[in-house]
C-alpha cells in the first residue's frame, strides 16, 4: 500500500508538470487552432534563463528563495517576449494560410530555439542550482518532498489563475469570442491580433514557470529537455480535450498517474514480460483507447469544430 | 637611462624565444657544429579533438604522446645506423567520425609510419579501417568500445581497457565488498547502457546473487521515481544503473528523495565530476568504475616529467598516449626499421613497463591485463578507491604504495587523488554518442 501511495504521489507530481505545460498548448490551440510545437522549447528556454540568473544572483549574495523568484520573473519576461516575437514573425504572417503551413513553421521555430540554446548554454547537462533545500516528509508511508508540494501548489495556482482569466475577465471574454469566430469578434470590436498576441505571451510566461519547476525538481537543465516534455504535454492536452483548460489539467494529471502506475505495475501484471520501459507504451495505449471512444478528448471541445 | 642595457637584454630574450620555439617545433635541425651524421626522419601521427567540448582532454592526450617523442629524441636512438629523428604530426579530429577519417587520410598522405589515437571510440573505429588499408599501425590511448579491436583489422591496438571488462570488474568489487543479497539493475536502453548492465547482471547471477527483473528507462528520461519506487519495494542492497550522467544524476537525486538505502553504482558514463554536480549530496558514497587508471596512479617518473615539461598536471589519458607512443617507438627501435611491415610483428609481441604498468598486447590488439578503477564519492569528490587487474582487487592506497615503493615520492600523491579523478566526458564513446544523438552531430 505504501508503494501504491508513493506511486500516486510520483504520478501526480509528474502530471502537474505535464498539466502546466499542456495549458500552453491548449490555450494557443483553443484560440487559433494551431499546435505550437515550439512550446516545449519555451519551457527549456525558461529553465535555462532561470539557471543563468539564479547562478548570477546567488553569486551576488542574493539569498536562495528571492533569487529563484526574481530569476523566475525574468525568465517569464524573456519567454513572454520570445512568445510574442514568435507569434509576430512565424505565425501571424501565416494566419490565412493552409493549416499545415503554421504547423511547419512551429516545428521550424522549435528547432531554431533548440539550437540557439545549444549555442548559448552548450550541449552538456547543466546542474540546476538547488537553492531551496529538498526536504522529505512522510505521508502515509510515502515520501513527499517540499519541492513536490511546491510544484503541486504552483500548478494549481496557475491553473486556477488561468481559468479565472479566461472565464471571469474582459480579456478572457475577448479570447473566447476570438476563439469562437475571429471575424465576428473583430466586427464586434475585439482586436483579434492583440488578443492572440496576449494569448501567446501568457502561454510563454507559464512555460517559463514550468521550466523553473522542472529544473528544480530534477536538478538538471539541458537544451533537449523541452522536446520530450512538450510531446507528453501535448498528448495530455489532447487526452483532456485540446482547447479546453480544465481538460488540460485533467489530461496532465491522468497521464502522469497512468505512467507512474504503469512503470510500477506492468512488470508484476505481465510476469515481467513487459518491463517498466513500456510505461510510455502503456500511457499511449490509454490515450488511444480514450480517443477511440471520445475523439475530442475527455472533456471534449466545447466549441464546435469550424474546419 | 636603461637604454644601453635594454637592447642586449631584449635581443637575447628574442633569441631565446626563437630558439625555444624552434626546439618546440622539433622540426628544425639543430645547428650542430660537427658534420651531421646520416639521419632519418620518422613521422608519427597523433589524433585527438583539439577544439570543441573535450579539447582539453585532446590536448592532454597530445602532451602525453609529445613527451614520449621528446624523450626518444633526447635518447639519440639509432635506426639502421642512422640518427633517428622522431617527428610528431598532431591533428585535430574534432571528436567527429567524419573529420576523423579525413585527417587520418591527411596523415597517411604525409607519410606517417604509425599513429597514436584517436581519443574517442567514435572516431577511432571508422579511422581504424583507413589506417589498416594503408598498413599503418594505430594505437589508441583511450578508446574503450570493444568493437575497435573486434573488427579483425591488422595493426589496430589500444593500451586502455575495454568496456566489457568494466562491468565484471565493478560487479566483482560490489560482490566482494558490499556482499549484496539482492541487486537491482536499471539501464537506459542504449547500446552502451544496456551492454554494461548485461555484463554486471551476468556477473551477479554467476555469483549466485539474486538480481531483480531488469528495469529500463531511456536516455532522455528525467523522472525515475516510478521505477525507483518499485525497486524500493523489493529492498535491494545494491542498485546498478547503466547510463550517462545526464540521466544518472536525476535518478540518484530521486532515489535520495525516496530515502532509498541501497548502494548506487554506475559505469564510466556517470563516473564524472558533472555527476557530483547534478545529483549533489545524493552522490555521497556512490560507486562507479572507469577503464584504465586515474592519472595520479601513473608512474612517478611520468608524472614528474609531464609536470616539468607542461607545467600542469596530467588530466586523464596522457599516461596512456605516452605509453602508446613509447610502444610505437620501441617497436621501431626493436625492428631497426620504421617500415610498418617490419616493425608491426615486433609491436605485436612488445613488452615493457610504461607509465601505466606492463604494456603487452593480445592477438586482437587489446592490452593484456588492463586495469579497471573503482571510484567512490567521498566528501563531494570522486576519489579512486580500488584498482582491479587480472581479476584481483587492490585498494588504491595499496596500489599507490606498490607503485611508489621504489622511488621515494616527492609529494604525497594520495591527497591529490580526488582532485585528479578523471572527468570523462559523455561524448567519449561511440555508443554513448549515439545515445545522445546531438552529441554525435557536433
Amino acid at each position: 500500500m505504501d508503494i501504491f501511495i508513493q506511486q500516486l504521489v510520483n504520478g501526480i507530481t509528474l502530471g502537474a508538470v505535464y498539466a502546466v505545460v499542456a495549458l500552453g498548448y491548449t490555450m494557443v490551440y483553443g484560440i487559433i487552432q494551431l499546435i505550437n510545437f515550439a512550446h516545449g522549447e519555451l519551457v527549456m528556454i525558461g529553465a535555462m534563463v532561470a539557471f543563468t540568473l539564479i547562478g548570477l544572483l546567488t553569486s551576488l549574495g542574493v539569498p536562495g528563495l528571492p533569487a529563484v523568484v526574481l530569476a523566475t520573473l525574468c525568465a517569464m519576461l524573456v519567454c513572454a517576449l520570445l512568445g510574442y516575437a514568435m507569434e509576430r514573425m512565424a505565425y501571424r504572417p501565416l494566419r490565412g494560410a493552409p493549416r499545415l503551413a503554421p504547423l511547419i513553421s512551429a516545428i521550424g521555430v522549435s528547432i531554431i530555439l533548440q539550437h540557439l540554446a545549444l549555442l548559448v548554454w552548450s550541449r552538456n547537462p547543466l546542474a540546476f542550482p538547488q537553492v531551496v533545500k529538498t526536504e522529505s516528509y512522510a505521508l502515509g508511508g510515502a515520501a513527499v518532498t517540499n519541492i513536490q508540494i511546491g510544484i503541486l501548489a504552483i500548478s494549481i495556482f496557475m491553473m486556477g489563475g488561468l481559468a479565472w482569466l479566461v472565464y471571469r475577465t474582459r480579456l478572457g471574454t475577448a479570447m473566447r469570442a476570438t476563439s469562437q469566430n475571429p471575424q465576428m469578434a473583430a466586427l464586434l470590436g475585439v482586436d483579434a491580433n492583440r488578443v492572440i498576441a496576449v494569448t501567446f505571451i501568457i502561454g510563454a510566461a507559464l512555460a517559463a514557470v514550468a521550466g523553473v519547476m522542472v529544473g528544480s525538481y530534477y536538478g538538471i537543465a539541458q537544451y533537449t529537455m523541452g522536446s520530450a516534455l512538450g510531446l507528453k504535454a501535448f498528448c495530455a492536452a489532447v487526452l483532456g480535450g485540446i482547447g479546453n483548460i480544465p481538460g488540460a489539467m485533467l489530461g496532465g494529471i491522468l497521464l502522469g498517474v497512468v505512467e507512474a502506475l504503469g512503470a510500477g505495475y506492468i512488470g508484476d501484471l505481465t510476469d515481467n514480460v513487459f518491463g517498466s520501459n513500456y510505461q510510455d507504451v502503456f500511457a499511449f495505449l490509454v490515450l488511444i483507447v480514450v480517443l477511440v471512444f471520445r475523439p475530442s478528448g475527455l472533456l471534449g471541445e466545447r466549441i464546435g469544430d469550424r474546419a | 637611462m636603461n637604454n644601453s642595457s635594454n637592447h642586449p637584454l631584449s635581443l637575447s630574450l628574442t633569441a631565446l624565444f626563437t630558439a625555444s620555439l624552434l626546439a618546440g617545433c622539433g622540426e628544425e635541425p639543430k645547428p650542430a657544429p660537427p658534420p651531421p651524421p646520416p639521419s632519418i626522419e620518422i613521422k608519427i601521427g597523433h589524433l585527438a579533438p583539439l577544439t570543441g567540448g573535450i579539447a582539453h582532454l585532446g590536448k592532454d592526450n597530445e602532451n602525453g604522446a609529445r613527451l614520449a617523442i621528446e624523450e626518444a629524441n633526447a635518447a639519440n636512438i639509432k635506426i639502421d645506423g642512422k640518427d633517428a629523428k622522431f617527428i610528431m604530426l598532431a591533428e585535430d579530429d574534432q571528436a567527429d567520425p567524419k573529420i576523423g577519417t579525413t585527417v587520418a587520410q591527411k596523415l597517411i598522405d604525409a607519410k606517417v609510419v604509425g599513429v597514436v589515437g584517436h581519443l574517442n571510440s567514435g572516431t577511432s573505429i571508422p579511422a581504424s579501417s583507413v589506417y589498416s588499408a594503408a598498413n599503418i599501425p594505430m594505437i589508441s590511448g583511450s578508446a574503450t568500445n570493444p568493437q575497435l579491436t573486434e573488427q579483425g583489422l591488422k595493426g589496430v591496438f589500444r593500451v586502455m581497457g575495454r568496456d566489457d571488462q568494466q562491468g565484471p570488474a565493478l560487479a566483482s568489487y560490489l560482490a566482494a565488498n558490499n556482499k549484496p543479497k539482492v541487486v537491482a539493475v536499471i539501464d537506459d536502453a542504449t547500446a552502451y547502457g544496456e551492454g554494461l548492465a548485461n555484463e554486471v547482471e551476468k556477473f551477479f547471477k554467476g555469483a549466485n546473487i539474486r538480481v531483480l527483473p531488469r528495469e529500463k528507462g531511456d536516455d532522455k528520461r528525467a523522472d525515475w521515481k516510478a521505477v525507483l519506487t518499485k525497486i524500493k519495494g523489493r529492498n535491494p542492497d545494491v542498485v546498478f544503473y547503466g547510463g550517462m550522467d545526464a540521466t544518472a544524476g536525476p535518478l540518484l537525486k530521486q532515489a535520495h528523495e525516496l530515502n532509498m538505502k541501497a548502494v548506487f553504482s554506475f559505469g564510466d558514463g556517470a563516473c564524472t565530476a558533472n555527476m557530483v554536480e547534478l545529483a549533489g549530496a545524493a552522490t555521497e558514497g556512490m560507486l562507479c568504475s572507469q577503464a584504465g587508471l586515474p592519472p595520479a596512479a601513473a608512474s612517478r617518473k611520468f608524472l614528474d616529467a609531464y609536470k616539468a615539461r607542461f607545467k600542469i598536471e596530467p588530466i586523464v589519458y596522457s599516461p596512456f598516449t605516452y605509453d602508446a607512443m613509447q610502444a610505437l617507438i620501441a617497436a621501431i627501435k626493436g625492428a631497426n626499421s620504421p617500415d610498418p611491415s617490419k616493425y608491426l610483428p615486433v609491436l605485436q609481441k612488445i613488452e615493457f613497463t610504461g607509465a601505466t604498468g606492463r604494456i603487452a598486447f593480445d592477438e586482437k590488439g587489446d592490452r593484456r591485463d588492463a586495469e579497471m578503477s573503482i571510484f567512490q564519492v567521498k566528501g563531494g569528490k570522486l576519489a579512486p578507491i580500488a584498482i582491479i587487474k587480472n581479476g584481483k582487487t587492490v585498494t588504491f592506497d595499496e596500489f599507490m604504495a606498490q607503485a611508489n615503493s621504489a622511488p621515494a615520492p616527492a609529494d604525497a600523491p594520495k591527497g591529490d587523488a580526488g582532485k585528479d579523478a578523471p572527468a570523462v566526458e559523455p561524448a567519449k564513446d561511440a555508443p554513448k554518442a549515439a545515445a545522445a544523438p546531438d552529441a554525435a552531430k557536433k
